[in-house]
């Protein structure tokens, strides 16, 4: 089949062209992250099957399938969010800095620092905006008003929030629209200088405005952290992405760059779903 | 006809109709409960007229009577005839009046019934007077002469006028006395008894260092100098107050000296204007809410009863609110969810429904005589065999409600807690929070409404709640609040009085049973009105935390 018509209904070629140029693909990268043969289960139900992965430094990866696929599952085993879950078992390693992070002697709380993580629907807590984004600070025992007013104004300036609350620091988050504050839960993510960020399709709750706002925002956020995206949209992959994971009945079918995987998969089953036969 | 009634049952209508039936039943049964009790209970204070007339008797004397007339029946001829009463007209029905004569000093009864028929030369004076007193209830008559140390100094009319000043001086004097009796006397017993338990105590520990008996000694004798001192103080009070008395005559013409201490207020009511009287009105409902009760809780006010009913509501919340909320926390964030989790849920649940006088027995062995009687052997052993702690007392009292109280905060609680959404605590988890933190900064501040509804039920229970308190501390007559100046200053041991238990108490125990009677009715009133003030200040706290914490709603 040829790929320009299998793409023909998803993604503009021309996108993929002016997000991803050769040269910056070819830059030599750093692996953060490394999943080894790593297997999940939810009780008896096995959600994910020996998946091997590695992900990049500052980039983007982008998790993609159909509902059910597991690729929410193995975001949250980034952060051991699935420890809270009752009945979960997990066996294979995820290594951040080659360190196994299901390791006894790793602690959880600690974990979630470095790596942070932004969920579906916006959920900031009921404060005020400046509480929000001091959260994590507060957490960690840091109470002086020059260093959180420091680091509020630097946390959501760079999730692009700054100008548009920093004369109602003190109102309640919840008086935000919801593009607002799902860019306030980036900001307050980001606030704790955390090394990953997982986002479970932090645009899905969101209107198309606020939606290419928050990505804009990620392409920003590349700079500095290393970002782990789970998406429905295979535009927004395409669009934000420099790696591409397509995830099926958990088992990890294909991954590489996302050019790649959207021009050429190398699985028949990549390049139905992304030509939309299903899912 | 037949698929019209079908039909208008299938469109809804007859259980709207049924609906609106039953809330307006509920709302008119309310209404009517508070109107009866709040007519009933108020009109007492307002100065009714006083009327003298003559009465025949049953034995056929004619005797002169004074009095206020309070309610009234009617009676069968037949009754009245068999009961000895001469009664000229045939058949059917007379009207009975219940007439308040007070005088109880003279006659022995406050209150009679007399026969309508019999009644002759009905008249209201204007001259007619009303005094209520310390002792021996009301009594109504004509003023004749006021008298200092037997001394006449003023007769007839002008002696009311010289009545009135006297009153008030002599109230003021009355007013210091009680003062230096109950407070500054009270102070230095208080004292008094701090040195005897701290020599008891060394006594106990084998100390006998004279350099702090001879302290003690010394203290003691300053103690008793201050005490000497007060009493001559007192004494000269009391001769200066017993100065004055005042003479009146009562019906049937009996003379009668009273102290002028003896007399809380002299009125005429029946030459008094309807703004005169309800200036007195008020001044009747502000001393029943503020002021001590007196003559076996039939007079005077009920304040000592109000202010224990708060304060152990008050109390009781204190210590049910951590309980019940630790407990609904283990309960719902840390136990892991099973059976056991079940069973609990289904045991606290049944807790709620144990009869209260359970409670109140549990209490009493438990806490009184058990927990109380070991903190007295280990803590108080100075003052022992008399117990402190040991006794009911109004810490009981409340520790006991609490207990009662405690599964309605943890049922409610716990339901707040797992209406928190998943997503905020993992927002929290997800910023390197600890469970305990995600529940200390996130999760508890907003189950915090669900916490406070608990604790309005709470409170509309324990503050309607008798028949417990009556076996752990609430009594007739407490001599002192459980709050007061002398040192710790909060009495936690202390017996207090209780408006749920005054009503029984005034309504059911009381000597004199008619003129109480309104004093039931007010202090229900009150007591209800309390509890409403006590609700409305909780779900006040609660509706802020609801609109701070809205985002449950979206």
């Amino acid at each position: 089949m040829n790929t320009d018509t299998a793409l023909a209904p998803a993604i503009d070629p021309d996108l993929l062209e002016r997000t991803h140029s050769d040269e910056e693909r070819n830059k030599l990268q750093e692996n953060c992250l490394e999943v080894k043969d790593l297997s999940f289960y939810y009780g008896e139900k096995q959600a994910l099957q020996s998946i091997n992965l590695e992900i990049s430094k500052q980039r983007v990866t982008a998790f993609i399938g159909p509902s059910g696929c597991g690729k929410s599952t193995l975001l949250r085993c980034f952060n051991r969010m699935n420890d809270l879950v009752d009945g979960t078992r997990i066996e294979g390693q995820i290594l951040l800095d080659s360190q196994d992070i299901y390791a006894p002697s790793v602690n959880a709380v600690d974990l979630r620092r470095r790596i942070g993580m932004v969920f579906q629907k916006p959920n900031p807590f009921p404060k005020s905006i400046y509480e929000n984004a001091a959260y994590g600070l507060r957490l960690q025992g840091i109470n002086k008003r020059h260093i959180l007013d420091e680091v509020v104004e630097k946390a959501l300036r760079r999730a692009a929030l700054w100008d548009e609350v920093k004369d109602r620091l003190h109102d309640n988050a919840l008086g935000l629209s919801g593009g607002q504050q799902q860019r306030l839960v980036i900001a307050r993510a980001v606030a704790i200088e955390p090394e990953v960020l997982l986002l479970d399709e932090p645009a899905s709750a969101l209107d198309p405005i606020s939606t290419l706002k928050i990505e804009e925002l990620i392409s920003e956020l590349k700079e500095r952290y290393t970002i782990i995206i789970v998406t429905h949209s295979m535009q927004q992959a395409a669009r934000v992405s420099d790696y591409t994971a397509f995830l099926y009945m958990g088992e990890l079918i294909e991954f590489g760059d996302t050019k790649t995987v959207f021009t050429n998969p190398e699985k028949k089953q990549t390049e139905d779903y992304i030509t939309g036969r299903y899912g | 006809m037949g698929k019209d009634i079908k039909n208008w049952f299938g469109s809804g209508s007859p259980w709207v109709w049924l609906n609106a039936g039953a809330v307006s039943i509920s709302i008119i049964m309310v209404t009517g409960l508070l109107a009866l009790i709040a007519i009933r209970g108020l009109g007492h204070f307002w100065p009714a007229d006083v009327a003298e007339f003559d009465y025949q008797q049953r034995d056929g004397h004619q005797v002169n009577l004074i009095g206020e007339f309070v309610s009234e029946e009617q009676v069968s001829i037949e009754n009245l005839r068999a009961a000895g009463h001469a009664i000229t007209s045939d058949t059917g029905h007379i009207t009975r009046h219940l007439i308040k004569i007070g005088n109880r000093d003279i006659g022995g009864l406050d209150f009679r019934w007399v026969l309508e028929p019999k009644i002759e030369k009905l008249h209201y004076p204007p001259t007619m007077m009303v005094f209520e007193r310390r002792e021996w209830g009301n009594f109504y008559g004509y003023i004749d002469s006021i008298s200092e140390n037997d001394r006449l100094i003023a007769q007839g009319e002008s002696a009311w006028a010289v009545l009135q000043p006297q009153l008030l001086r002599s109230d003021a004097l009355y007013k210091k006395i009680r003062a230096i009796e109950k407070d500054e006397i009270g102070a230095v017993n208080a004292a008094v008894e701090r040195l005897r338990l701290r020599e008891r105590g060394l006594e106990l520990e084998g100390n006998k260092d004279p350099a702090i008996m001879v302290d003690i000694v010394q203290q003691r004798k300053e103690l008793q100098q201050s005490y000497d001192l007060m009493q001559e103080q007192l004494r000269l009070l009391y001769e200066e107050i017993s100065r004055y008395s005042v003479t009146a005559t009562a019906m049937d013409g009996t003379s009668l000296t009273i102290p002028l201490v003896k007399i809380v207020r002299a009125y005429r009511p029946n030459d008094m204007s309807v703004l005169g009287k309800l200036g007195f009105y008020a001044g009747k409902l502000w001393e029943f809410v503020s002021d001590e009760p007196r003559e076996a809780n039939t007079e005077g006010g009920i304040f000592p009863a109000i202010f224990g009913t708060v304060m152990m509501v008050l109390l009781m919340s204190v210590i049910v609110t951590p309980f019940g909320v630790i407990a609904a926390i283990y309960l719902r964030e840390y136990a892991k969810q099973g059976l056991l989790t079940r069973v609990i849920r289904i045991a606290v649940n049944n807790l709620a429904g144990v009869p209260s006088i359970v409670y109140g027995i549990f209490g009493l062995g438990f806490f009184v005589y058990f927990l109380g009687g070991n903190i007295d052997q280990l803590f108080f052993p100075e003052s022992l065999p008399a117990p402190t702690m040991g006794t009911p007392g109004i810490l009981w009292a409340s520790l006991t409600l609490a207990l009662l109280t405690v599964p309605v905060v943890i049922v409610a609680t716990d339901e707040g807690l797992s209406r928190i959404p998943r997503a905020l605590r993992e927002g929290s988890l997800a910023l390197g929070a600890t469970k305990a933190e995600t529940l200390w900064r996130t999760v508890l501040p907003m189950a915090s409404p669900a916490i406070m509804t608990g604790m309005i039920l709470a409170i509309a229970r324990a503050a309607g709640e008798v028949a417990p308190l009556m076996l752990v501390g609430v009594v007739k007559l407490a001599p002192s609040l459980p709050l007061d100046g002398n040192f710790p200053f909060m009495h936690l041991d202390r017996k207090f009085m209780h408006l749920g238990f005054h009503i029984y108490d005034v309504g059911f125990q009381s000597p004199n049973v008619e003129a109480a009677r309104p004093l039931v009715y007010a202090t229900a009133l009150l007591l209800v009105l309390v509890i409403v003030a006590l609700n409305l200040a909780a779900i006040a706290i609660r509706n802020r935390l609801r609109e701070k914490y809205r985002a449950l709603d979206n």
